[in-house]
């Protein structure tokens, strides 16, 4: 009966403190978000399901402009991380874990003053485009900040080692011998890599996806520093209703349609492969 | 196999791993940055010309009371948050790895939503939570958020590590006579400390670098990224660079000292099975 209960009792402390401040806040998130009222006034619930429909309405812009930027930093993260990830894996020889670290650096400097260099570094008469412009090779008028390219730069850099990673591990748990077979079995590089090396990293890129897209789409943190106004995100928009103008209704209402829409996406995708592989491929 | 086909790959090789070095050379980039212009004389408000070196900033570094409080919030912080998280995340780690046990399911689900949830859902329902309650936002609500993503990263590690784990070890510790927590003690945690070190390192790194959940969970309270965040728009100090330089540096070494030991202790095991 102990050795029955005894998981149990491990897991109860974390597992209590996962739920409260996990799981139930979600629920707390719903609730908010079908109240009216304002600060002043109090907030009451009303069951306000207009407030859903209201976001949608006001703010569809930059909820579509999230998913684009999230899908365009994946896709740029998938196409820099690969060929790294290959290379480390298959060619990294004793220094794998070396490259490795090297990939992981940045995150040895806060997310916020990594963001900042970047602005200092783009700024448009920093120390790359003021200097390129001194020498004409630029028009006086061309800048980088405020512009999509920024902020998918700066989101593409930040998520980057989370793309590699997973991918990394994947490649590396292939069993060597296989490539030797399909070379035995006369099939070209090209071949051995199609049908060998690539189906079987794709847990890592399945994994990486999630761990890219789902923050990037997410941020706002780049979309501040490095945007204007064009290139709002659906983040910035919660952040200052929840922060700034304290309604918090329609912030938690937000929040909780890009919550919907994002987890909807994973747990279609982890369904098709398993959560495990990708709880697995994200521990490294 | 021929020779031409042979230079082939050679060049292939040399592509991919120039190309490696590039992409690495872009992610030091911006640290290299934060590092040099913690050095840079300057005069004004923003720290964007290079001016000429000095080490005026590392010390009148504690000059800005509000960032020095920041700072110290972020590590005492990330200090608490870890040795609660290692622990509970420890026990969930094992859990996870050595029972079979109903719920488990749920639990593995809960773990990955965590991982998988944006960190601004987490930051805006904890914020509601804490609304509906009524429980005012400061230091504390910072660290009850910080726990809750820290454990499952500790879970997570611990639970990898278990996957190397004999359980016939901890049955020879019964057979001959140890008590459970004597075994746990001798047998269990000295095999899963690798996975709780890193665990614990990544959830210090976590912590003490989190902006999106802990702005919305810390009222008033500034942390070393919010007070970083607030002066990106008015002009950030050299001392932000010079403290994100000291940080980085602590953490390099950090890791660099764990990787030390982890390869000494795996030679001693190596040479006491031999």
């Amino acid at each position: 009966m102990r050795k029955k209960l005894a998981p149990y009792w491990l897991i109860l402390p974390g597992g209590l403190w996962l739920v409260v401040f996990f799981v139930v806040p979600m629920i707390a998130m719903v609730n908010v978000s079908l109240q009216t009222g304002s600060l002043e006034t109090g907030f009451q619930q009303t069951f306000a399901w207009h407030n859903y429909v209201d976001m949608i309405t006001n703010y569809h812009t930059q909820l579509v402009r999230s998913l684009v930027y999230g899908l365009a930093t994946t896709v740029i993260t998938i196409g820099l991380a690969y060929p790294m990830a290959y290379w480390i894996a298959f060619k990294g020889g004793r220094h794998k874990s070396s490259y490795l670290f090297l990939i992981l650096l940045p995150f040895f400097v806060t997310f916020v003053i990594r963001t900042i260099s970047w602005q200092f570094l783009l700024a448009d008469n920093g120390i790359v485009l003021g200097n390129l412009k001194d020498w004409g090779l630029l028009p006086e008028s061309f800048h980088v900040l405020a512009t999509p390219y920024a902020v998918v730069g700066g989101l593409v850099y930040n998520f980057l080692p989370f793309m590699v990673l997973p991918i990394y591990v994947a490649l590396e748990r292939i069993d060597r011998t296989l490539l030797e077979a399909a070379h035995d079995l006369f099939a070209s590089r090209r071949e051995a890599f199609t049908k060998v090396v690539l189906p079987l990293s794709l847990p890592g890129v399945f994994a990486g996806v999630i761990l890219t897209f789902v923050p990037a789409a997410a941020d706002y943190v780049n979309a501040q520093i490095l945007g204007g106004t064009g290139q709002v995100m659906i983040g910035n928009i919660i952040e200052t209703l929840y922060l700034t103008n304290s309604d918090y209704p329609d912030a938690s209402a937000l929040s909780s349609i890009l919550l919907a829409a994002l987890l909807l996406g994973i747990f279609v995708y982890a369904k098709a492969l398993g959560t495990r592989d990708v709880l697995d491929a994200s521990a490294g | 196999m021929s020779l031409d086909k042979l230079d082939h790959r050679n060049e292939k090789g040399w592509a991919l791993k120039a190309y490696t070095w590039v992409v690495i050379a872009w992610l030091s980039l911006p640290i290299l940055v934060m590092i040099l212009f913690g050095f840079n004389n300057t005069t004004g408000r923003f720290n964007f010309v290079w001016q000429g070196w000095t080490l005026q900033w590392y010390r009148d570094l504690f000059a800005i009371p509000d960032l020095t409080t920041a700072l110290e919030n972020s590590i005492t912080i990330a200090v608490i948050v870890t040795i609660v998280s290692a622990v509970l995340g420890t026990m969930i780690g094992y859990a996870m790895g050595k029972y079979r046990f109903r719920g488990r399911a749920m639990l593995d689900l809960m773990l990955f939503a965590n991982v998988a949830a944006p960190e601004i859902a987490m930051g805006t329902g904890l914020l509601s939570l804490f609304l509906t309650l009524g429980i005012s936002r400061g230091y504390w609500t910072v660290v009850i958020a910080h726990i809750m993503f820290d454990i499952v990263y500790v879970a997570i590690t611990v639970r990898a590590r278990m996957s190397a784990y004999d359980r016939s070890l901890e049955e020879a510790a019964n057979d001959l006579g140890a008590s459970s927590f004597t075994t746990f003690r001798l047998v269990t945690l000295p095999i899963l400390m690798p996975g709780v070190v890193a665990g614990a390192l990544l959830a210090f790194a976590l912590s003490i670098d989190d902006f999106i959940i802990t702005e919305f969970n810390a009222g008033t309270m500034q942390t070393f990224p919010l007070w970083v965040y607030g002066s990106s728009r008015v002009g950030t100090p050299p001392q932000v660079n010079v403290m994100g330089t000291l940080v980085f540096a602590f953490g390099v070494v950090l890791v660099i000292a764990n990787t030390l030991w982890l390869r000494r202790s795996r030679k001693r095991q190596a040479v006491r099975a031999a």
